[in-house]
């Protein structure tokens, strides 16, 4: 009877503490939120977007960082995505279960957990210095996909994880090779899940600053990129430079910037958890 | 010399017609556990063969040789000769895609794709290059008729296989199977997880594809053994401990172990 007093007790306790540090995160984020459109959200109009950077506040617009990040995303999706899915399809179908396996999928974890100013140091060197790519799209979106290759390549080994062992069997059995099997049952089968892992990879890119200002996007962009040799700046820089500025009426365009950006990776995370719903339960 | 040829083939055909399946002195291992120990077999044409006996006592594994499905597994070993059309399966240069076209397989659990009810069907074709849509839904049509299950399905081959039920989706496997006309069709207890009703009509089935196909059946189900087979094999611990006509391994089985097994009294 005493224990099962006390064992109500901390139960209670229990769920008062998770409720409490869930109304922490949620308070600080709505608060955050909540401060940021007070001050941008006024400043947000059609000439934000097509506006190029300048040095009176009232007149800077987004223009040329939005147009770098769309750049960015797109050529570090074209280089990444491939590159992951193919990569994660071998560790988890082609490779033989061992100690090399093991050292691989250890590292690999580890890799996601790298700062992303160290991959930035890496693409310094390798792809602006003994590439020759200085400060250009090509080196920022190489950079940005080495940072969320391992995001890609363990999400996408989950995904393929997941698909039944019967349903490969079942392939097999009807005279499939080993590519038709993972080609027509494993990736369509497991399509949901490895663009949920891909959109959440991308999304993170599309927030990452330090890495690209190591390898040289911080110079003042007045210009669209028109082609991948182009220099560019995107959101996360440009947002960063406004801020550095002593002039107060920077704080406005840059909250402003941070709503945008805010805008996209919320944008793109409802479209992984969309993707992530509609594909569950599949087998079931 | 064109006469030995000619002998050649008739004691190649004479053969077909007594031996579908033949193993001869077959030794399976897993790494160091023997999982089969001097299996000599045979299985005619056009007759359903089952085996039956204790969980573990090797008969899907054997099941799983006649059409390779054991190569996946790690440290998988064979010894001996397992024969197909008097093909020796385990060659070298035996085509395993080609082998699983000719010996199809149905398992314990349905497992259609997570595709349309006609994708399903038609999976074993399109994977062998086939795309004549007219070709494809004839012997879509044809395979679902053969399983019964067209006119329960023909309204709404476009719905995903998984709405079906449970006897329905292995109606499904089965058509999937016969859609590339194996000639020798393997069923690792297909009944083991449907409802009595939906067993009996797989039952019957089994009972009229026979003319047409050689049928291996696993089974834990007496009963089941006795209704449809026409030979039986017992297994115990790895080795066949009896096999023959499935009337006399029921009525008059000769071993000890055998007439326990059936009459319930271990396994």
């Amino acid at each position: 009877m005493n224990s099962n007093k006390k064992n109500k007790l901390i139960d209670t306790f229990f769920y008062g503490w998770g409720f409490f540090s869930t109304l922490i995160g949620l308070i600080l984020l709505g608060l955050f939120i909540g401060y940021i459109l007070s001050i941008g959200l006024g400043r947000i109009n059609l000439d934000f977007f097509t506006s190029l950077p300048s040095r009176f506040p009232h007149k800077a617009g987004i223009y040329t960082a939005l147009m770098g990040t769309l750049w960015i995303l797109f050529l570090t999706t074209l280089f990444a995505f491939p590159l992951g899915v193919a990569a994660a399809i071998y560790l988890e179908e082609y490779l033989k279960k061992g100690w090399f396996a093991n050292i691989l999928e250890i590292n690999i974890s580890n890799l996601a957990g790298v700062p992303s100013i160290i991959y930035g140091l890496l693409g310094l060197q390798i792809f602006s210095r003994v590439m020759g790519l200085g400060g250009n799209l090509l080196a920022g979106s190489f950079t940005l996909s080495l940072l969320i290759l391992p995001i890609i390549i363990v999400s996408t080994r989950e995904a393929i994880k997941a698909v039944p062992q019967s349903i490969k069997d079942a392939s097999y059995a009807m005279g499939a090779s080993k590519w038709q099997t993972i080609w027509y049952q494993v990736l369509p089968a497991s399509f949901g899940g490895i663009m949920t892992g891909v959109i959440l990879a991308m999304s993170r890119a599309v927030g990452e600053a330090a890495p690209l200002i190591v390898v040289g996007a911080l110079a003042y962009i007045s210009f669209v990129p028109t082609s991948p040799m182009d220099e560019f700046s995107v959101l996360p820089i440009q947002i960063f430079n406004w801020i550095s500025r002593p002039q107060p009426g920077f704080v406005i365009t840059a909250a402003a910037g941070i709503i945008i950006l805010l805008l996209i990776t919320f944008l793109m995370n409802f479209i992984a958890i969309y993707l992530r719903n509609k594909y569950q339960n599949k087998y079931n | 010399m064109d006469n030995q040829i000619e002998t050649d083939l008739l004691t190649d055909s004479e053969e077909r017609i007594k031996n579908k399946i033949k193993t001869d002195d077959l030794n399976v291992f897993y790494g160091n556990f023997q999982a089969l120990k001097n299996i000599n077999l045979k299985i005619k044409p056009n007759t359903v063969m089952a085996f039956i006996g204790p969980s573990g006592c090797g008969k899907s594994t054997l099941l799983r040789t006649f059409n390779r499905m054991n190569d996946y597994i790690e440290d998988f070993r064979i010894e001996g000769k397992i024969l197909i059309d008097n093909k020796d399966i385990y060659d070298k240069s035996t085509n395993i895609e080609l082998l699983r076209k000719q010996v199809g397989m149905v398992f314990q659990k349905p497992n259609p794709f997570p595709k349309s009810i006609y994708e399903n069907v038609v999976y074993g074709l399109k994977i062998q290059g086939i795309n004549d849509k007219h070709f494809l839904e004839e012997r879509a049509v044809k395979s679902l008729q053969q399983v019964v299950l067209w006119d329960e399905v023909k309204d709404s081959l476009k719905k995903n296989a998984y709405a079906l039920s449970g006897g329905q989706q292995q109606r499904l496997c089965i058509a999937r199977t016969l859609a590339v006309e194996p000639s020798v069709i393997l069923m690792d207890e297909p009944t083991s997880a449907l409802d009595p009703i939906s067993t009996s009509k797989i039952e019957d089935l089994i009972f009229e594809l026979k003319e047409k196909y050689t049928i291996v059946i696993v089974t834990h189900n007496m009963q089941q053994a006795a209704r449809i087979s026409d030979h039986t094999a017992f297994f115990y611990l790895g080795e066949v401990i009896e096999s023959g006509k499935t009337e006399q391994i029921f009525t008059s089985p000769k071993n000890m172990r055998t007439e326990n097994y059936i009459s319930g009294h271990f396994g």
